[in-house]
């Protein structure tokens, strides 16, 4: 046995001496051989300094004459954001119950599992710009493409709700003999109902955020202002817009923590 | 025995009471009345939506079948969408561990520094990280840098804000020992926060780099580097079958990112 030490040291993140001299040795390779591989133009970054001390110049004091245009593209976006969240969660539902493993046969369960990974896969703005190629540009390109953000997250969190109900009502109301609706309506939608709700506000806030994006490649809303305005090199306008979409954020996010935490 | 009549003062069973039933109705009003006023007040030209569906489809009928001729370039960028997803989350877990410091109320120097750090939290969280690309697109012209810089800006906040309220909600009791043996501000970090807040560290990084994975694929759309690039320059040149490749690869990165950090989180925590 080794003489009893005096001194204490910490033990180590990574127990294993052999695992953790690779992590280390393979995260040192990995970030200097990128970092001198990766295609950058020095030059061009160190003039970005002096553009910066430009673009944020032209952007101070923000400009809100135009505010008009300000709260018609606002007002697009909420629409956007309402629209979809209400399509979307409604979508949702069928979905969810698809890709519930205790509700929907093998086949069907992958189908709704395959729908709820591929709508989780594309970035919004990725969505955005093939319904805009595909519908036009405009509003409708917008809720279409939150339509399928909402169904990736809203349909994927019902379905985890689903699974974890409590099957003895389900039970008792088949063995009484209900139909299969009845069946839904009174044993199944009542419990999953209050994560329903709280789901569709949590969406509406985060559909509410991604609508204010979804503009940027011309699918309607604020974005399409912003964007209008960075490519006209309004930098004052951009910034005014910027503080409204970050005011409009904080004040959705506030109202709709409220109303989680009250019906919970 | 008592009847529901005698009970309840009427025999049928409802769930609800009759003012519940009130607040219920006016609420799905009030619901009603917003939709209708968005669907009858937003600009939409109604023949595009009905004939949406037969666009949809025909724009996935030109994707098919893919096109892999030009795969290798295509996964050349995806490996610069991982790296820029990677080196971003790296500098922002390293930048926003003095910001969660001054952002938790129990451990920040003073009022100043606590407002000082929500500030950055929440300017940080607000703005999208597209927005932050225009911005930094515009400083540091197209390019990866612009990428990487924009995605750590808004991975700070999020990190910050979960890591600080992870260090508000540690056991103080540590951190009381440790500085009655008189131990200095620099010992008591390292060895009474750091290794409580460890866990949530670790899966709030990991969390943060799936995500980041996926934000930064759209980068490329306003200039900042990644596979975006190549995706827009195939969808302005109606080159559908690649579009299609392109993204069969965004998918399979994206369920790559998911297992790696499903294996990692395992792992870690």
């Amino acid at each position: 046995m080794s003489p009893p030490r005096d001194t204490w040291k910490k033990p180590p993140l990574i127990a294993n001496t052999t695992l953790r001299w690779a992590v280390y040795l393979s995260a040192i390779a990995y970030f200097g051989w990128v970092s001198l591989s990766m295609p950058i133009d020095w030059n061009r970054v160190a003039e970005g300094i002096g553009r910066a001390g430009k673009i944020f110049g032209g952007a101070f004091p923000p400009s809100f004459e135009r505010s008009e245009l300000l709260i018609d593209g606002f007002l697009e976006s909420l629409k956007i954001a309402v629209l979809a969240t209400a399509g979307g969660v409604l979508l949702s539902i069928p979905i969810a119950f698809m890709s519930a493993s205790n509700m929907a046969p093998r086949p069907v369960f992958y189908l709704g599992r395959a729908i709820i990974i591929i709508a989780r896969s594309f970035h919004p703005i990725i969505v955005a710009i093939l319904f805009v190629k595909a519908v036009g540009f405009g509003p409708f390109a917008g809720v279409l493409t939150l339509i399928v953000y909402s169904i990736g997250f809203v349909a994927k969190m019902l379905a985890e709700r689903i699974e974890e109900i409590d099957f003895g009502q389900v039970e008792a109301m088949r063995a009484a003999g209900a139909p299969y609706l009845s069946t839904l309506f009174y044993a199944i939608f009542p419990q999953i109902m209050p994560r329903q709700i709280g789901l569709t506000i949590y969406q509406l806030d985060s559909n509410l955020r991604a609508s204010a994006i979804v503009g940027l490649v011309g699918a309607g809303g604020i974005g399409a202002t912003l964007a209008n305005a960075f490519g006209r090199y309004d930098y004052d306008f951009a910034l005014a817009i910027t503080i409204v979409i970050v005011g409009a954020i904080l004040v959705s996010e506030a109202i709709s923590g409220i109303i989680r935490k009250r019906i919970q | 025995m008592t009847s529901l009549t005698e009970k309840f003062g009427r025999d049928d069973w409802a769930r609800f009471t009759l003012r519940q039933r009130m607040t219920r109705y006016a609420a799905l009003l009030g619901c009603g009345l917003i939709l209708a006023w968005a669907l009858t007040s937003i600009e939409v030209i109604w023949p595009w939506v009905w004939s949406a569906p037969e666009q949809i489809g025909d724009l996935f009928g030109r994707m098919y079948p893919p096109d892999p001729s030009n795969l290798a370039s295509i996964l050349s960028v995806l490996w610069d969408t991982v790296n820029i997803a990677t080196f971003a989350t790296a500098f922002a877990v390293l930048l926003s561990l003095p910001v969660a410091y001054i952002s938790a109320q129990n451990t920040t120097p003073n009022r100043a520094t606590l407002w000082l750090g929500r500030l950055i939290l929440v300017t940080s969280r607000s703005v999208n990280t597209i927005i932050w690309a225009l911005l930094f697109v515009a400083i540091f012209g197209p390019g990866i840098v612009a990428g990487i810089i924009a995605i750590m800006f808004r991975s700070i906040g999020f990190i910050g804000k979960l890591l600080g309220e992870a260090i508000e909600e540690i056991d103080k009791r540590p951190v009381e020992a440790l500085e009655a043996t008189g131990a200095s501000r620099f010992k008591v970090i390292i060895y009474a926060i750091v290794p409580q807040v460890m866990p949530t560290f670790w899966a709030v990084a990991i969390l943060r780099w799936d995500i980041n994975l996926r934000e930064s694929t759209v980068l490329g759309l306003v200039g900042a580097g990644g596979i975006g690039i190549v995706l827009q320059g195939a969808i302005d040149t109606f080159n559908w079958p690649e579009v299609a490749t392109i993204l069969l690869a965004i998918i399979v990165l994206v369920i790559i990112g998911e297992v790696i950090s499903a294996f990692l989180r395992r792992r870690i925590l």
